[in-house]
């Protein structure tokens, strides 16, 4: 196996064990920086292609990648996690142990779904395609698993993150211009969802289950 | 068989067997020092095992001859294994047969025997002590299988020998992300298994918190001596196989002097292990019994990840 294809797939493995990782912290600072080590995995693997293609326009993607989803979405979401420097996923809907057992499964089903991808794709890249689908699939389950606000706005950043590696991987690197859009699209949902958040905390909520019933 | 390979094993094991209170020593040291203590002595285990060799037997009344033989199968199993297992050198005697499952499971034998015998004194802190220890055991044991599995990957074979050539000749296998993926899924199960932070505090007897100390809380005498030598062998080789699968150079093929540098160099990384593992030890706090299954889940997926990707990349 060549350099390339082994660190290619270093890097695509840091990005989803990065997912499972923010599955198994409870702490928020912790789920953070799996989300920033997410960032810089993703980005190095922009790099990797933009080195393996010998593409400009690539190098201009990864260093957009590592600003905005390794430095500032995650500097956006520390600031709203330092007004309670210890806040933890307390009591999620789902347990750790049977998260990470069900984040496994996952990760089988996207081996499984993603056979007919790997086959078109097909090469080093396509290989790892798998690797996207099961950080989608993980974000999802985080999203859904998870009580707070903090913790089900980094499993929609998960999704967006396994989205962007599924893209890398298949396209071998995408436009400047549509990971540009992709990026800001996400940056604006954070900043909105960070002013939302903001919000909810003034009036006391931090729990998403609580606005679930009307109150006086 | 041939003799040398079978002087290399004695060898093997005498390291094993006088190292192991010695590392013991150096953990307690690094660890008094990082406190600000000035500590005992790194031979002060060797110190107390010997006072301890020396001293009466005694045994609760109510026990049968399983608490006696415990300490034996603890001693053992770590030092059969401390014979064969690719620790200084890779000529160990029945090499082509080591299997890497047979290997740990051998040493996991102790662990059980060790929980058996707490429980057949029939006191409180036994039968928690006991309940703890296997709750612990059924969780690592998947994590150390898979884990197993992942390293088995590049070769197709559990052939413990085999492996640990196999990664000092080929270098990549050993920072893909296989390999890495596995590594650390094992040094999950390492502190789970040989009972250090933040799974079990080793040096404490505070009776809600203690695993390991409660199940050996009957022993005395020489049987506490034979379970302490029996424990600390086998932290040398969890971390000594540890230290040949995460960096297998200097592991000696053959000849007297390339058995001395294997040696040298198996002193050499099982200290720097021992010491990085009391700097965590220092700088980390116990978890809570029922946070345990966390870690030790988060251990397993390690290992399943470490699977899915040796696969994906073959």
């Amino acid at each position: 196996m060549s350099g390339f294809a082994n660190a290619l797939a270093s890097a695509a493995v840091v990005v989803t064990v990065a997912a499972v990782v923010a599955l198994w912290r409870r702490r928020l600072r912790s789920i953070l920086l799996a989300l920033v080590v997410q960032g810089v995995g993703l980005g190095a693997v922009a790099t990797l292609l933009a080195v393996h293609e010998r593409d400009a326009g690539l190098v201009v993607v990864a260093a957009l990648v590592l600003g905005v989803k390794a430095v500032l979405i995650p500097a956006l979401l520390a600031r709203v996690a330092s007004a309670s420097p210890d806040a933890r996923e307390s009591d999620p809907l789902v347990n750790v142990p049977a998260s990470l057992v069900i984040a496994g499964l996952l990760t089988l089903v996207a081996f499984v779904a993603a056979r007919p991808i790997v086959a078109i794709v097909g090469g080093p890249s396509g290989r790892l395609v798998p690797l996207g689908l099961a950080t989608v699939l993980i974000g999802f389950f985080m999203m859904v698993a998870r009580r707070r606000a903090l913790s089900q706005i980094v499993g929609l950043l998960l999704v967006d993150n396994g989205v962007a590696l599924t893209a890398f991987l298949v396209t071998s690197g995408v436009p400047v211009i549509v990971e540009l859009g992709s990026s800001l699209d996400i940056l604006f949902g954070v900043v909105v969802l960070r002013v939302l958040f903001a919000r909810l905390s003034a009036i006391g909520v931090r729990d998403l289950d609580q606005l679930a019933s009307l109150h006086d | 068989m041939n003799a040398t390979r079978l002087v290399a094993g004695a060898l093997q094991l005498a390291l094993v067997v006088l190292g192991g209170p010695l590392l013991l020593g150096l953990m307690r040291r690094v660890r008094s020092r990082l406190e600000g203590r000035d500590g005992p002595r790194i031979t002060q285990p060797w110190r107390d095992l010997v006072k301890l060799a020396t001293k009466q037997r005694v045994r609760p009344t109510e026990s049968s001859w399983i608490f006696g033989l415990a300490p034996l199968v603890v001693v053992a199993t770590a030092g059969a294994v401390a014979v064969l297992a690719p620790l200084a050198t890779l000529a160990p005697p029945l090499a082509n047969s080591t299997d890497f499952v047979a290997v740990i499971f051998t040493l996991l034998v102790g662990s059980v025997v060790l929980a058996l015998a707490a429980l057949d004194t029939g006191t409180a802190f036994g039968g928690m002590g006991a309940s703890r220890a296997l709750t612990i055991g059924a969780l690592v044991e998947p994590a150390l299988l898979v884990a197993v599995l992942a390293l088995s990957l590049p070769l197709h074979s559990t052939n413990l020998v085999a492996i640990v050539a196999d990664g000092a000749r080929h270098a990549p296998v050993l920072v893909g992300p296989s390999h890495l993926l596995a590594l650390g899924s094992f040094v999950v199960v390492i502190l789970a298994e040989s009972g250090r932070l933040p799974v079990d505090n080793p040096s404490t007897h505070l009776e809600l918190t203690m695993i390991f100390e409660a199940l050996i809380l009957e022993y005395s005498g020489p049987d506490l001596a034979l379970v302490t030598l029996g424990e600390s062998m086998r932290l040398v080789i969890w971390l000594g196989l540890f230290a040949n699968l995460a960096a297998p150079w200097g592991v000696a093929a053959s000849g007297a002097g390339g058995f001395a540098l294997g040696a040298a160099v198996l002193v050499a990384k099982v200290a720097v292990l021992g010491v990085a593992v009391t700097v965590f030890e220092v700088t980390t706090a116990k978890l809570r019994l029922f946070r345990l299954p966390e870690l030790l889940a988060g251990g397993f997926i390690l290992a399943v990840f470490g699977v899915v990707t040796g696969a994906v990349m073959r």
